[in-house]
C-alpha cells in the first residue's frame, strides 16, 4: 500500500524508523523535542521515543555537533539538527577540523558516523543568512558526505543511509521541497550515499542539478520535449562523493553538458564537475560544458530580487537551447 | 595510569606513589628528548612541551579506571602518556613512523591512543571540550559509569567552544572532569591580560557547576581533587570545573624562548618541581633516596630503549596517506 507523503514527512519517517531499529540512534538539537523542531520535521519522535532519545539543547551548535562526535566515536548513531544550514558556520571548526578528520589524524582508530541535518535553500525569502545553499563550504574538506535529497523517496532512504554510514554525512534538507509530495510504498529501496539518479533519459544533453533545481529543470525539459529536444536529467543525490562515472556515461552519449546549480559559481560542485568533463571527456564534447549558477552576491530578500538570483525553469530552458545549439 | 579498581581519595599506598613518580619522570625524560629531537630537526612541525606540569597530567589519569576517556590539547604528551600509551610508539608518532601511534598521521599534536582511553589531542584551542561532553553523554546515554576526563590550558577558557561545552555538561549533568591546567600563560600572553577573573575555578559558577582549585605540582593532591570530582561523575552528580594551578617551563612552542617571563618566575616554580615535591614528600614519609633513584633511573632507562627503538622503526609507505580519510 502506498500513501502520499511529503519531503518533510520522508525525513521525519526515516529518523523514526532508524530510531525504532537501532537502540544507539539519537536525535540531538534544538527544539527538536517536545516543540517538534523550528520546521516540524522532528515531529511525534519526543512523544514515540522519549527525552532520553530525541534531546534538546541549548542554541550551542558547537556543543551539538561536539557533543554527537563524542557519543559517536563511543559507537553510538547521533542525528545532530543544525536548524538552518547557515549555522553550519558557527560550528564550522567541529565539523570541518574535528569531525571531517578526526579518524584521519588516529588512523581508523576512531569512527565518527555523524548525521548533521541541515535545511537549506532559497526561494522563500529567509535573505543572505538563512537561505544559502551551504554543501560547497565543505566539498574541499575530505572525510565528509554531502547529502542533497531532491525527492521524498530520496529523502527518505538517503537519510535512513547516512545514519548507518561509518562516516559523517552532511545532510542537507532543501525548504524549497519540504511539501513537496509524493506517493511513497510501504517499503522504500535502500539507496546508496554516492549513486546518481538518471531522472530521464534523453539524447540530446545532459543536464545535472539537485534539489530545487532538479525540479525546476525536468519543468525546463518537458517544456523542451515539445520541441523535439530530449534532455537526460541526472541528480547526483550526493555530492561528495559525487558520482562522476554517471555524467561521463551520459555525455558519451549526448555530447553536451550543462550543470544547474543554486549557489554561486567559485569553488562549488557544478564547477568541479564541469571541470571533471573537461579534463576526463574532452572528446566526447560537442559544445562547451556549461554552469548555470546563481549570481556570485548574497541571496537577496525581495521577492523579485530573489527570483532573480535563483535560475529558473525560464533559465535553465534557454541555456538548455544555446548548449544544444552550439 | 588509569587503575583496574577504583580509585579512592585517600591517600595512595607507597608503591602507587613510587609509581605515579616514575611515570613522571618518564614524561619528563620524554618531553626532554622530544626538545632534543626538534633542536636536532628530526622532527617536524612544531611540538607543545608541558615539563613541569606532569602532576596535573599524572595526577588526574591516576583517579581513573578501564572504560573512563581523556582528551586533552596539542600539549598533550604528558596526559596521552598518563593514560598508559606505549613509550615507544608516542615517540614512534612525533618521528612520523609508521609504527606510531597514529601511523604517522598526526604527530605531536594529535596523539592518540584508544586502546588505553587517551581519544585523542586536540589542537584547535577548546575545541575538544564539546567533544569531551559527547564522551560523557555516551556514558549516560548506556546507563553505564564511565567518566570523561577533559584537559586544556588557561586560554582555552576564553574560546566559545568552552562555555558552550560546559553549560550542556552541567544542564545534563553528565559525567565529565574538566581540568584546566592553568599555567599562567595563554600562548605567549600572562593570564591577566586576556582573562579578567583572577580564578579560573570560579567560571564554573556562571554554569552551576561544582569547581575545585588545587595545587597542579602536588601529585596527589591532584589525584585526591580528580578523584572526588570523577566520584561525582559516576554517582551522576554532573560535572565539575577544577582549575590546576602549574607552570609551562618551557616556552609555548619550539620556537618560543619565553623571553616574556618575569625575572625569578621560572626559577621560583623549579623550585616547586612537581617532581622534586613528589621525592620530598616520599622522603619525608620514609622511603630511601635510594629508591626513589632506582625508581628515577628505569624510568630515563625505559625512555631510552622506547627512544632507541622508535629511531629503528621504518617511515610509513606514502600510499598509506590515502587510508582512513572513509571507512
Amino acid at each position: 500500500m502506498s500513501a502520499t507523503t511529503t519531503y518533510k514527512q520522508a525525513v521525519t519517517r526515516a529518523m523514526a524508523d532508524e530510531l525504532a531499529a537501532d537502540p544507539d540512534v539519537f536525535v540531538i538539537g534544538e527544539d527538536v523535542g517536545a516543540a517538534g523542531g523550528a520546521f516540524k520535521t522532528t515531529e511525534g519522535l519526543f512523544e514515540r521515543f522519549g527525552p532520553e532519545r530525541v534531546l534538546d539543547t541549548p542554541i550551542s551548535e558547537q556543543a551539538i555537533v561536539g557533543t554527537a562526535i563524542g557519543a559517536a566515536v563511543q559507537g553510538l548513531r547521533p542525528i545532530a539538527e543544525v536548524m538552518f544550514a547557515d549555522f553550519a558556520a558557527v560550528c564550522f571548526d567541529q565539523i570541518a577540523n574535528e569531525l571531517a578528520k578526526y579518524r584521519y589524524m588516529t588512523a581508523g582508530q576512531v569512527a565518527a558516523p555523524v548525521t548533521i541535518r541541515m535545511a537549506s535553500g532559497a526561494g522563500a525569502g529567509f535573505a543572505a543568512q538563512h537561505s544559502q545553499t551551504c554543501e560547497n563550504w565543505f566539498l574541499n574538506v575530505p572525510g565528509l558526505k554531502l547529502v542533497v535529497p531532491g525527492t521524498c523517496a530520496d529523502a527518505y532512504a538517503l537519510l535512513r543511509a547516512a545514519v548507518r554510514d561509518p562516516d559523517p554525512v552532511l545532510y542537507f534538507e532543501h525548504k524549497g521541497l519540504f511539501n513537496l509530495k509524493e506517493e511513497l510504498p510501504e517499503e522504500i529501496e535502500p539507496v546508496e550515499l554516492g549513486r546518481a539518479d538518471v531522472v530521464r533519459r534523453g539524447a540530446d544533453v545532459t543536464v545535472v542539478a539537485t534539489q530545487a533545481m532538479r525540479h525546476r529543470a525536468l519543468e525546463a525539459a518537458e517544456s523542451l520535449a515539445g520541441q523535439g529536444v530530449e534532455v537526460e536529467l541526472i541528480d547526483p543525490r550526493t555530492v561528495a562523493p559525487f558520482d562522476y562515472e554517471a555524467v561521463f556515461d551520459s555525455v558519451d552519449a549526448t555530447n553536451r553538458l550543462l550543470v544547474v546549480q543554486e549557489a554561486s559559481p567559485a569553488g562549488s560542485w557544478g564547477a568541479t564537475l564541469v571541470a571533471k568533463v573537461m579534463e576526463e571527456r574532452f572528446e566526447s564534447l560537442d559544445a562547451p560544458p556549461r554552469l548555470l549558477a546563481s549570481d556570485p552576491t548574497p541571496v537577496p530578500y525581495a521577492g523579485s530580487l530573489e527570483a532573480a538570483w535563483m535560475p529558473s525553469a525560464e533559465r535553465i530552458e534557454e541555456a538548455i537551447h544555446s548548449t544544444v545549439r552550439f | 595510569m588509569p587503575s583496574s579498581e577504583e580509585a579512592t581519595p585517600t591517600a595512595p599506598s607507597q608503591e602507587a606513589q613510587l609509581d605515579l613518580l616514575r611515570t613522571m619522570v618518564e614524561i619528563r625524560h620524554f618531553e626532554d628528548a622530544c626538545h632534543r629531537l626538534f633542536a636536532q630537526g628530526v622532527v617536524r612541525g612544531s611540538t607543545h612541551l608541558g615539563q613541569g606540569q606532569e602532576a596535573v597530567a599524572v595526577g588526574a589519569c591516576a583517579a581513573l579506571r578501564e572504560g573512563d576517556t581523556m582528551t586533552c590539547t596539542y600539549r598533550g604528551h604528558a596526559a596521552t602518556l598518563a593514560m598508559g600509551a606505549p613509550l615507544d610508539r608516542s615517540f614512534g608518532e612525533i618521528l612520523g613512523k609508521a609504527e606510531g601511534l597514529c601511523g604517522g598521521k598526526g604527530g605531536s599534536m594529535h596523539l592518540t591512543d584508544v586502546g588505553v582511553g587517551a581519544m585523542g589531542s586536540f589542537a584547535i584551542v577548546g575545541a575538544h571540550l564539546p567533544i569531551a561532553a559527547g564522551l560523557a553523554f555516551a556514558s549516560r546515554y548506556r546507563g553505564g559509569e564511565q567518566v570523561s576526563v577533559c584537559f586544556f590550558g588557561d586560554g582555552s577558557t576564553n574560546i566559545g567552544a568552552f562555555h558552550e561545552a560546559l553549560n550542556l555538561a552541567s544542564i545534563w549533568k553528565l559525567p565529565a572532569v574538566f581540568v584546566c591546567e592553568n599555567n599562567l600563560y595563554g600562548e605567549y600572553s600572562p593570564i591577566a591580560t586576556t582573562t579578567p577573573v583572577a580564578s579560573i575555578a570560579d567560571r564554573a559558577d556562571a554554569y552551576g557547576m561544582a569547581k575545585a582549585t588545587v595545587d597542579g605540582n602536588e601529585v596527589l593532591a591532584m589525584l585526591a581533587t580528580t578523584a572526588e570530582a570523577v566520584a561525582r561523575g559516576r554517582a551522576g552528580e554532573g560535572p565539575t570545573l577544577i582549575e590546576a594551578l602549574t607552570y609551562r617551563q618551557k616556552g609555548h612552542s619550539r620556537s618560543d624562548p619565553a623571553a616574556y617571563r618575569p625575572e625569578g618566575e621560572l626559577e621560583a616554580w623549579l623550585e616547586r618541581d612537581p617532581i622534586l615535591v613528589l621525592e620530598r614528600a616520599l622522603l619525608a614519609a620514609g622511603v630511601q633516596q635510594s629508591e626513589i633513584d632506582a625508581v628515577e633511573a628505569a624510568a630515563e632507562q625505559a625512555v631510552a630503549e622506547a627512544l632507541e627503538r622508535a629511531t629503528s622503526w621504518p617511515e610509513p609507505d606514502p600510499e598509506s596517506r590515502l587510508e582512513h580519510v572513509y571507512a
